[in-house]
């Protein structure tokens, strides 16, 4: 694993903001089931398709998002996150992902505890609101932090739970979810010291 | 191109009932061109009282039903699959029905005609396919009841086909949908000239059927696309006429399209497909939905609309989440539509999308 290889690899490592695609095509093996919780138009589940024939399945609320990607011949239902686990029997998937969509959760937890349910590894991605763009942002002006990882204003942003790395970190200890692997990506790639200070996003790699 | 219906004769068809029904015949229709490996045949399955003339003119100059989703280019594209359309078991529109001429008597069967079911209509287009060669589809595709066909397809022959699209079906009628039929039925049955079934020398039971046919067109519409369409606006007049002649545009429309419907359906037909309907439970047979959903092998795309109140979206929830309790390969989408149930044949442009994009990656699959 390195920086470089998240440059490369998977085309949707092209997409602003969703750079960890490239980290869980690495984590995910060939023909794994997978299950991607807010799947979006299905680029990720597409590309893992085909380059890692795993058989896929996607949950997305939004209609256009989801018309898309069943156009991409994906199989994506229109459901909410919650509501789509609750389906599904246990160890059905061998992996589920949670890509930045953990902080748009009503009830984070139980959507954690659900996908290591339906799933054996839970694979999640989010957005680390203890960067210190977000710390200088909210200390210098005093307002809801706007910068480039959460760009919304507090009255229209769909984050509802912010998280750091520590936070995360904390969680797992405290549930005893065993981390199996994390990544950090900050601005220049990979970070490596003070992750809760200079990762930008973070993946875990999660099992019971 | 114009089209011609063509038919297909069948000794017997042995039907879930138990009774032998013999001989029988089948109108279908076809579009575009079997491939040589025989893997790009897709066959349509139309709702209650559709035919097998689903797309193109035909020599009458009548465009198919569905004409607006299957041609070249479109979603169900004839330049790239073959496309196949029959006309159900019971129906009154070329395929063996109760207006067909018993050879034991000499006369139509009328209400001698065997009960029918969902399950004897898809065993019939089985037997068409195996006549044409065609041992496993790309793809079956129906709203409505073509979509009760299309889902009886994947649990009866799950090894031979590899798609379904069921739009604004169910897996079973509600009491709703049963009560709807059932008042159809009713209207029929309390015509005098229905007769007990035996019309066919004498005047056919046209105010009844076309009372049945009424109440099925308001059920097909939304409140929405109704108030569009008519809101309260008279018919050729200024002012009420304060008789019971037509006053509103709404009258006007139904009664049309109710005298209309008499001269192209037979009312006994109109009660062995309706009830095929209402028997129908993908489920009957096993522990449960998902069971019986289990055991199939296709991938899945189910379509419902907004404004749908006839086949709610709850009920292509049912079979979606059947077909997630055992991982099943389903996509889901509920399409935003003023047009009611009538939005699979009418509002067609993101229903075109998704099948368009469903169906390639299926052949793209298939062809390896």
């Amino acid at each position: 694993m390195s920086a470089s290889s998240w440059g490369q690899g998977p085309v949707v490592n092209g997409k602003p903001g969703r750079r960890d695609y490239a980290i869980i095509g690495e984590i995910i093996e060939r023909g794994a089931k997978v299950l991607d919780l807010g799947c979006g138009d299905g680029l990720l589940l597409e590309w893992l398709k085909r380059e890692k024939r795993v058989e896929g399945r996607g949950v997305e609320i939004d209609r256009e998002q989801v018309q898309k990607a069943i156009a991409r011949g994906v199989a994506v239902f229109q459901s909410d996150i919650e509501e789509a686990l609750r389906d599904y029997p246990e160890g059905t998937f061998d992996y589920v992902i949670l890509s930045q969509t953990l902080q748009e959760t009503r009830a984070p937890v139980k959507v954690l505890r659900e996908m290591l349910r339906v799933g054996k590894r839970a694979v999640v991605g989010f957005p680390n609101f203890g960067h210190w763009t977000v710390r200088l942002a909210h200390l210098w002006t005093g307002r809801s932090p706007q910068t480039k990882l959460f760009p919304y204003e507090w009255y229209n942003s769909p984050n509802i739970h912010f998280l750091t790395v520590t936070d995360f970190e904390l969680l797992a200890r405290e549930q005893r979810w065993k981390v199996e692997r994390r990544y950090f990506l900050g601005q220049g790639g990979t970070v490596k010291r003070f992750p809760n200070l200079m990762a930008e996003l973070a993946v875990y790699l999660v099992t019971k | 191109m114009v089209v011609e219906t063509k038919f297909a004769r069948f000794d017997s068809i042995t039907l879930d009932s138990g009774v032998a029904l013999a001989p029988v015949e089948v109108a279908y229709e076809t579009y575009g061109t079997l491939n040589a490996a025989r893997s790009n045949a897709i066959l349509i399955l139309h709702a209650f009282s559709g035919d097998a003339h689903a797309a193109f003119e035909n020599a009458e100059g009548q465009e198919g039903w569905w004409d607006n989703v299957i041609g070249p280019g479109k979603a169900f594209d004839t330049d790239r699959y073959f496309v196949i359309c029959s006309n159900v078991l019971g129906g009154c529109r070329g395929t063996t029905g109760p207006a067909t001429v018993n050879p034991a008597t000499g006369r139509p069967y009328a209400m001698t005609f065997p009960v029918i079911t969902i399950g004897d209509m898809v065993r019939l287009q089985k037997m068409l396919m195996e006549r044409l060669g065609i041992e496993r589809l790309l793809a079956v595709s129906g709203g409505s009841m073509g979509g009760m066909q299309a889902l009886q397809w994947a649990v009866a022959y799950p090894e031979a086909v590899a798609a379904v699209i069921p739009i604004a079906a169910t897996s079973r009628h509600s009491a709703q949908q049963i009560a709807f039929n059932e008042v159809g039925r009713q209207a029929i049955m309390a015509d005098t000239d229905w007769n007990s079934g035996e019309y066919y020398d004498g005047p056919k039971p046209a105010r009844g059927l076309a009372v049945a046919r009424m109440v099925g067109h308001i059920t097909y519409m939304s409140d929405a696309s109704m108030r569009e369409k008519f809101g309260r606006r008279l018919r050729g007049k200024n002012e009420f006429g304060f008789d019971f002649s037509v006053d509103f545009e709404v009258e006007s429309y139904l009664r049309y399209r109710g005298s209309k419907f008499v001269e192209r359906f037979d009312a006994n037909s109109y009660l062995y497909i309706s009830k095929a309907m209402d028997y129908f439970d993908l489920s009957a047979g096993h522990s449960s939905l998902g069971d019986a959903l289990g055991k199939t092998a296709a991938r899945f795309l189910v379509l419902s609309f907004t404004s749908d109140w006839l086949y709610p979206s709850y009920q292509s929830l049912e079979i979606v989440r059947a077909l997630r309790s055992r991982n099943r390969d389903v996509a889901y989408c509920e399409l935003t539509s003023n047009y009611g149930h009538d939005a699979f044949l009418v509002d067609v442009k993101e229903e075109s999308e998704l099948v368009r994009g469903f169906l390639a990656s299926t052949y793209a699959e298939i062809a390896g």
